[in-house]
């Protein structure tokens, strides 16, 4: 776990190894601690050879799609003729995870080695970090670590750039991110062309996720066997994951664990399950943009990407949001359906209109004035706004409505039937 | 709705010069609009229809295009703010936890009243937001550039006398 708590015993801490150590975050103190020694020994390797060894680890996305990253990086063209250009997603908005904010508040050369030794990889002269606006704190330490890094020469002919984003949930979508640093609003674009072809500025671009850069010189100094070696369940799935935990437990924060850890674990045994003399009701393992699981399916599920769909939900970003028996579905599913419609860059229709109308739906059905027809004219809304549109935001809103409808339908019909005291929402 | 603004050209002097490093970290000028954007509102407080001309001056941009962006994006304040910005989360994460008692709170106790409206002192606006990505901090609010964790209603007081 993270500051200010101590690591669990059932933790396997290589991310989380320095956080809450504040020398950690100084160049010196980096350096005292082995840092940038695989940056050294990177940037002696044929950039071809830094992408076989990240292939080889097994090492995944951790922003919420999992893709391989060493297969990102070979997507690359071979030949370069053009500049390329690498971008760090550090916009993490999905709610319910704040694991790329640990990581950025104690260990920002971390991830300023990673990515260094990403751009070396896809031969790329020049990295833009892209923060969020509203993470003031983690910003100001990427600063601080990131002149003390350049006066230091650190990072050779590489430059790395911060830009700070300014309130926009979308922009942690990669084409979105790059509309946005590139001084546009930010639309997600049409793929392809993918941004290996035509990304930032129209040139070969490469975006990964923090947590993925952050793993990557762990990777790189003690070898793709080892970091293959962490693994509980699939084989496919390798590595460490920070899980950042919220919602009703007893001890929130993040906790880092190998592929393939019991999610029942995770909540009972480290965050201490929900609050004295509650049960648990419902759980959302990666992010509010995954489906809804029972309290039968947490406690079945495996985590890591293939256990979380075989538990019928998505590993997504690791944000795990816990409900007890006191939270109200309905209301709280009407939430995150009112973020995604704030949150809609309303490019397509059926994400514009589609997480507007949930909304207004969910507040009518709240307040007592649904009709019996309500259910089944969010889930035919939800049919149309999935896999219809230019991004996954419109999908994202209806994975909330239609495993939440599903798994607790009694909640819904209990306000239809006047049966549960009207909520008007504000 | 017409604003009282006292509006002095922001890029001229020191300013200039920062604005001239941030330039030189992208390929094109447009690319240099979301940071020219937050150096202005640090400047000027808010981003009025002055400011957008000016920052579309000095970047070659229309101010079509500038306003376009600028409405794009929260956290540029399209109106003046009280002293205090405060954001409050209050998604599901948070809200949960109770961060609509916290909204509620700080809406009574800084006399901002509802939510998006600045205190009649002029020292407080208060607004919503969504979720600001410190879930297992619920619930977190941002005053100003200060990012407060672990907010409870009973903590508000203390953070109202600090600020105000």
């Amino acid at each position: 776990m993270g500051f200010p708590h101590k690591s669990h015993p059932k933790e396997t801490v290589v991310l989380s190894q320095y956080f809450g150590d504040a020398d950690a975050r100084t160049l010196k103190g980096w350096t005292k601690r082995g840092g940038y020694e695989a940056l050294a020994q990177a940037l002696k390797m044929d950039p071809v050879a830094v992408t076989d060894v990240v292939k080889e680890s097994g090492l995944r996305g951790r922003g919420g799609a999992g893709f391989p990253t060493g297969l990102k990086w070979s997507f690359m063209p071979k030949e370069k003729k053009r500049p390329h250009y690498l971008c760090v997603n550090a916009d993490e908005s999905e709610p319910g995870t704040f694991k790329d904010r640990e990581i950025m508040r104690w260990t920002p050369h971390a991830l300023l080695e990673g990515t260094a030794i990403a751009a070396h990889a896809i031969r790329a002269e020049v990295a833009y970090i892209y923060i969020r606006g509203e993470f003031t704190e983690p910003w100001t330490i990427m600063e601080r670590a990131l002149a003390e890094a350049n006066a230091a020469g650190v990072f050779g002919t590489i430059k790395i750039h911060l830009h700070r984003g300014a309130g926009a949930y979308i922009c942690g979508e990669e084409t979105a991110l790059m509309n946005s640093i590139e001084g546009k609003r930010g639309n997600p674009r049409i793929k392809p062309p993918f941004p290996a072809a035509a990304g930032l500025f129209g040139l070969p671009t490469t975006i990964n996720n923090v947590e993925t850069l952050a793993a990557v010189p762990h990777i790189i100094k003690r070898g793709a066997a080892w970091y293959k070696g962490m693994c509980l369940s699939n084989p496919k799935s390798t590595g460490t994951k920070l899980f950042s935990v919220c919602g009703h437990v007893q001890r929130p924060g993040n906790y880092e664990v190998t592929m393939g850890f019991p999610l029942k674990d995770l909540l009972y045994d480290m965050c201490g399950g929900p609050p004295a003399g509650r049960t648990l009701k419902a759980c959302i393992p990666g992010g509010s943009s995954v489906p809804i699981l029972t309290r039968e399916e947490t406690e079945q599920t495996l985590l890591d990407y293939e256990g979380c769909v075989a538990a019928g939900s998505m590993l997504g970003s690791g944000g795990v949001i816990v409900f007890d028996d006191s939270a109200d579905m309905v209301y709280q599913i009407m939430r995150l359906a009112r973020f995604y419609a704030h949150e809609s860059c309303a490019q397509c229709t059926q994400c514009r209109e589609g997480t507007a109308w949930t909304t207004k739906i969910m507040e009518r059905i709240l307040a007592g004035q649904g009709k019996t027809t309500d259910l089944d004219l969010l889930l035919d809304l939800s049919e149309n706004m999935t896999g219809k549109t230019i991004c996954v935001l419109s999908d994202s809103c209806a994975a909330p409505i239609v495993s939440g409808i599903k798994k607790f339908r009694g909640e819904f019909e209990a306000y239809l039937a006047g049966k549960r005291q009207p909520v008007m929402v504000g | 709705m017409t604003v009282q603004e006292d509006y002095q050209p922001v890029f001229s002097g020191t300013v200039m010069e920062e604005l001239q490093t941030v330039l030189g970290r992208y390929p094109t000028k447009q690319a240099a609009l979301l940071p020219t954007l937050w150096i202005a509102q640090r400047e000027h407080g808010w981003i009025s229809d002055r400011i957008m001309a000016e920052v579309a001056e000095v970047l070659g941009l229309t101010p079509a295009y500038v306003k376009g962006v600028v409405t794009f994006y929260t956290m540029y304040h399209q109106h003046p703010v009280g002293k205090n910005f405060v954001q409050v989360c209050t998604t599901s994460p948070c809200n949960i936890c109770g961060a609509e008692d916290v909204l509620k709170a700080l809406l009574a106790q800084t006399g901002a009243g509802d939510a998006g409206a600045t205190s009649p002192d002029g020292k407080w606006t208060i607004v919503e937001v969504e979720c600001l990505g410190a879930c297992g901090f619920a619930t977190p609010i941002l005053v100003n550039d200060d990012f407060v964790e672990n907010v409870t209603p009973d903590k508000v007081a203390d953070i109202v006398k600090k600020y105000r």
